[in-house]
């Protein structure tokens, strides 16, 4: 990639960064219906966290070396796991309790 | 976008780096593989911040506490820092393939980078002041625990960060821009940029969910 | 009141202080023990001086970040650990044995006894033997000069030492946690448990956990960038498999752990509600943590042990291993699967049954690829041409044992079933009759396995043997009368008990730990009466047992650069290969210098502030754990501005000391296999192959 590319690409991300980082906390200002709001937070902070990745941490589903992605694919394994398995466990737990 | 692979993830030096980009490999795949088991461990605060969330026992809850002006300063410090960053790489890239190139603006992104860093740190702290002043301390209820704990750890590693990035700084300037700041600063605007990833989760779940 | 200078520290705080004060049966017992400490290090001082080795203990041992070394260094540490471990043990089976209406130790002894004896085998124990087996055998085996991270190694080595130093200082000044290994709230919280114990077991436990979660970073990187030119991963050896596999383990797991234990240290310190009783804390949350660490940390300890029996069956049955991808894929399956497991610690905390029930079936799914292992290994054997040397002893009672254990834990992995032995001793019987046999028998049979390699003898077969069968016939009568027991009613973590029916288990369990503490006797007796006779079991070639891999590849004990010249492959066992073929010695073309990484102090001081911080934490004297943890800041920056100057070997060093090896292995005879525990051995095989179908 070319300099000017590289740039591009970091300036690409700030720009969609910066729109979805507005959007919800616009939303949250303005005190808009609570179930839509939660719907766009979850949706643009995963959307965010893709720019973030693909933007500024230069990672991709293609071009990326197999050693490379099967770490981060693996630790988004573990952490659904750990994370949905917690969740999914307490909230069990708080239920009953 | 490109074709040509990458030897290991984030932005590549690049051929022109000769052996500082071959021995790049295993040091920048080696800090990733650290920053992994991190993520991880902010997982398992996220995770008990996530079923500590209706623990208030009747203490000041979310919107007793957070200031929405106040998180978005913060987020936008530390979103500049990201790009900031990245830019201190781009910087590394292209000018310093050579030794001899001048340092100063390798020196100044990164310097800016810091500055936003600690602009966060400050707005964080002083947060922290207020919501305790407003009865919001973390021996309060669990749910006070865990916000502490999980922001509080974030912040930690911002402070570190920061720390870390002075001493490249000093190092680039006293011994010159050799392998083993080449690779520290490509380590540290990963764990820069991972904490702008991490804030994004913390704005979301913490603040933004909780002021709904 | 706390001091300023001397926190909460007081001459009281001191076990023989105390002992005297208040003599009874366990204090006395317990200030004897404590007295070892000091007793010890002066004695290990005298013999040092005694013996000038004062310089060189510092400049081979204290600095060193060889993987050998250290390795080394990990295996003395876990022997230490395992004589207190196994004291422990002893000293409750026979307080049990005699324990009907009230046993000789107090409640409290008893407490403190099963949390250090628990503590200290996983964490100091088992877990350093692991590590340090994995140090010493993997950089050799994928035919490498050292790992990725020399001095990071050196850090996570002396990190664990750190916290060995924190547990071994709780036995004279202060106590240890009563807590249990898992070291439950609000039990262990600041409420109702406000002294220093717990707190000595974070500290510990964290701190080593730190040092283990680097070893993962670090093998795993190793592992994947540094291997040989041509060592594909299905080339790899199955130990280098099942220590790239532990190492993603140890990454993803001690991050719980590590999380778990900041946790209730805010809790204990700084009065977070994470796990209190009030203000909306959830013990419960604990539990999910711990054991999301706590499960696939015993795949941590058996998975090593599994690619130790791969290694054994392969070389002492003369074949190669059985069914190599389906091993891999097995070892692979298990790793994955053990993070999808952990409710079942607590099936009786009171979740649902349907989230029991799916805990429960993944539990059930892990025995398959265990399964599918065991079945290569006996394949392997089969029509192999076996040698009943040590290592095969420890095999074969790993093959009845664990399987047994692996059953007993098949039947615990029914919820229902395990709300009635929950904690009971048929639990306990389940998990040392997985680690006893898995853990303990692999990393022995590694050690008679490789000793050779690191010190250049092999250690003697009659005491081995012996002692194998001590440690087989010791663990069956100490553990199974366990499993009885607990279907019996009769409850972990006890320190007496009313029914009369469990005595006479008791007494064969007693008698069986007195067999266990022979057995450690017998160890250090086989090493012992092996150093004595060193010349006659030397094995300078390098090569004693007819091995498959590349660390049989170099002389013995393996030089420190590990191979004059990096061995290149084009198959799995390509050691074996190369002897077919006649080029195993052959002479080299060329030898280049070869830098290593330099000695460091880097490690020693990380390690020695990190053991005083932890120390100055547990007792609140601040201004000393403040100050450690500012050292520890500094040191880390100071050496990231030092040179990194190895030291150079010229080629001329490397081309004497390697083509003599070469050029005596080329002209003499080498043995058979029936010579291999004579003193003929000098490490030269004469290949003894049965043809793979």
């Amino acid at each position: 990639m070319t300099r000017a590319q590289e740039l591009r690409a970091y300036l690409i991300g700030f720009g969609l960064s910066v729109v979805l980082t507005a959007i919800p906390f616009t939303l949250v200002a303005l005190h808009k219906d609570a179930q839509l709001t939660l719907w766009v937070l979850g949706i643009c902070a995963v959307l965010q966290a893709i720019v973030h990745l693909r933007y500024f941490l230069h990672l991709s589903l293609h071009g990326q070396q197999r050693d490379d992605l099967q770490l981060v694919l693996f630790t988004a394994l573990i952490l659904l796991i750990m994370i949905g398995g917690t969740l999914w466990i307490l909230a069990n737990l708080t239920r009953r309790m | 976008m490109t074709t040509t692979k990458s030897n290991y993830p984030g932005l590549n030096l690049g051929a022109a780096h000769g052996d500082d980009h071959e021995a790049a490999e295993t040091a920048i795949f080696g800090f990733w593989i650290f920053l992994m088991s991190d993520i991880v461990t902010f997982g398992m605060f996220f995770a008990v911040y996530v079923t500590s969330a209706l623990n208030t026992a009747g203490g000041p809850g979310p919107k007793d506490l957070f200031s929405l002006t106040s998180v978005a300063w913060q987020t936008g410090f530390l979103l500049v820092s990201s790009v900031t960053s990245g830019l201190a790489v781009l910087n590394l890239k292209h000018e310093h393939s050579q030794s001899q190139s001048p340092r100063k603006w390798l020196v100044f992104w990164l310097l800016v980078s810091v500055l936003l860093g600690i602009g966060f740190l400050q707005q964080e702290v002083r947060d922290f002041i207020d919501i305790a002043h407003k009865g919001g301390v973390p021996s309060r209820s669990a749910w006070l625990s865990a916000f502490w704990s999980l922001v509080g750890m974030h912040g930690l590693h911002v402070s570190v960060g920061s720390l870390w990035c002075l001493v490249i700084v000093m190092g680039v300037l006293a011994q010159g821009v050799i392998q083993r700041w080449k690779h520290a600063i490509m380590s540290w605007a990963v764990f820069w940029h991972f904490l702008d990833l991490v804030w994004i989760g913390i704005f979301t779940i913490v603040f933004l969910r909780g002021l709904v | 009141m706390t001091d300023t200078l001397t926190g909460n520290l007081t001459w009281d705080s001191i076990m023989i202080v105390k002992a005297i004060k208040d003599p009874n049966f366990n204090t006395i017992i317990t200030a004897n023990a404590a007295a070892m400490i000091p007793v010890g290090t002066v004695l290990i001082f005298a013999i040092l001086t005694w013996t000038k080795y004062w310089k060189k203990l510092f400049s081979e041992w204290i600095t060193t970040t060889d993987h050998k070394k250290l390795g080394i260094m990990y295996v003395i540490f876990a022997m230490i650990m395992l004589f207190r471990g196994v004291v422990e043990g002893t000293l409750m089976r026979i307080n049990q044995a005699g324990a009907l209406d009230g046993g000789m130790l107090s409640s409290d002894h008893f407490n403190q006894l099963f949390t250090t004896h628990g503590t200290t085998m996983i964490f100091f124990v088992a877990m350093p033997l692991i590590i340090g087996l994995m140090n010493f055998v993997v950089p050799l085996q994928i035919g490498a000069r050292d790992v990725a991270y020399p001095v990071l190694n050196q850090i996570s080595f002396w990190l664990t030492a750190a916290g060995g130093s924190l547990i071994t200082i709780s036995l004279l000044i202060g106590e240890f946690s009563t807590g249990g290994w898992s070291n439950y709230p609000p039990y262990t919280g600041k409420v109702i448990n406000p002294g220093v114990g717990p707190d000595y077991w974070l500290l510990a436990v964290g701190l080593s956990g730190i040092g283990s979660t680097l070893t993962g970073v670090n093998f795993s990187l190793t592992i994947y960038k540094l291997r040989a030119k041509g060592m594909r991963f299905m080339r790899m050896p199955l130990f280098v498999w099942t220590s790239l596999c532990t190492s993603i383990l140890l990454i993803f797991a001690m991050p719980p752990l590590t999380a778990s234990i900041i946790m209730l240290g805010l809790d204990r310190y700084l009065g977070f509600h994470f796990f209190t009783n009030d203000l909306g804390g959830n013990m419960m949350s604990y539990a999910n943590l711990f054991w999301m660490f706590g499960h696939p940390e015993v795949y941590i300890l058996i998975l090593p042990a599994f690619g130790v029996m791969s290694e054994i069956s392969a070389t002492y049955a003369a074949k190669s291993l059985y069914g190599y991808k389906s091993i891999v894929a097995a070892t692979m399956c298990i790793a994955v699967l053990s993070f999808t497991v952990w409710l079942h610690h607590f099936f009786t905390m009171g979740q649902s049954a349907t989230i029991n029930a799916a805990f429960g079936i993944a539990t059930l799914l892990i025995a398959i690829p265990t399964g599918v292992k065991i079945y290569d290994w006996l394949a392997t054997l089969f029509r192999g041409r076996i040698r009943f040397t040590t290592p095969i002893i420890y095999l074969s009672g790993f093959f009845i044992l664990f399987t047994i254990g692996g059953l007993s834990g098949i039947v615990l992995a029914n919820p229902t079933i395990d709300f009635q032995v929950h904690n009971s001793l048929f639990l306990v019987a389940h998990f040392h009759n997985v680690i006893i046999p898995g853990t303990l028998f692999g990393m022995l049979a590694g050690i008679h396995y490789w000793f050779p390699k690191s010190f250049g003898f092999r250690l003697l077969e009659s005491y081995g043997r012996v002692t194998a069968m001590l440690w087989i016939i010791g663990f069956c009568l100490t553990f199974f009368p366990l499993y009885p027991l607990g279907l019996m009613g009769m409850t972990r973590r006890t320190v007496d008990y009313m029914d009369p029916a469990y005595q006479p288990y008791m007494f064969v369990a007693g008698a069986g730990a007195l067999c266990l503490s022979a057995a450690f006797v017998g160890l250090l007796l086989t090493i012992w009466r092996s150093i004595v006779h060193r010349k006659e079991l030397a094995v300078p070639l390098g090569d004693p047992w007819d091995g498959r891999t590349l660390e049989w590849w170099t002389p013995s004990p393996a030089p420190e650069w590990n191979y004059a010249v990096l061995p290149e492959v084009d198959a799995i066992d390509a050691f074996t290969l190369a002897k077919e073929r006649g080029t195993a010695y052959a002479p080299v073309d060329k030898y280049t210098d070869i830098t290593l990484p330099p000695s460091r102090y880097y490690g020693f001081i990380v390690g020695l502030l990190a053991a005083t911080m932890g120390f100055a934490i547990v007792w609140y004297i601040w201004w000393l754990a403040i100050a450690s943890l500012t050292g520890i800041v500094i040191t880390v920056i100071v050496y990231g501005y030092l040179p990194q100057c190895g030291h150079v070997i010229p080629a001329s060093e490397l081309a004497e000391a390697d083509e003599s090896w070469r050029r005596r292995a080329r002209a003499e005879r080498g043995i058979s296999r029936d010579e291999e525990t004579a003193v003929s051995n000098q490490g030269l095989a004469c290949p003894d192959l049965i043809p793979t179908p």
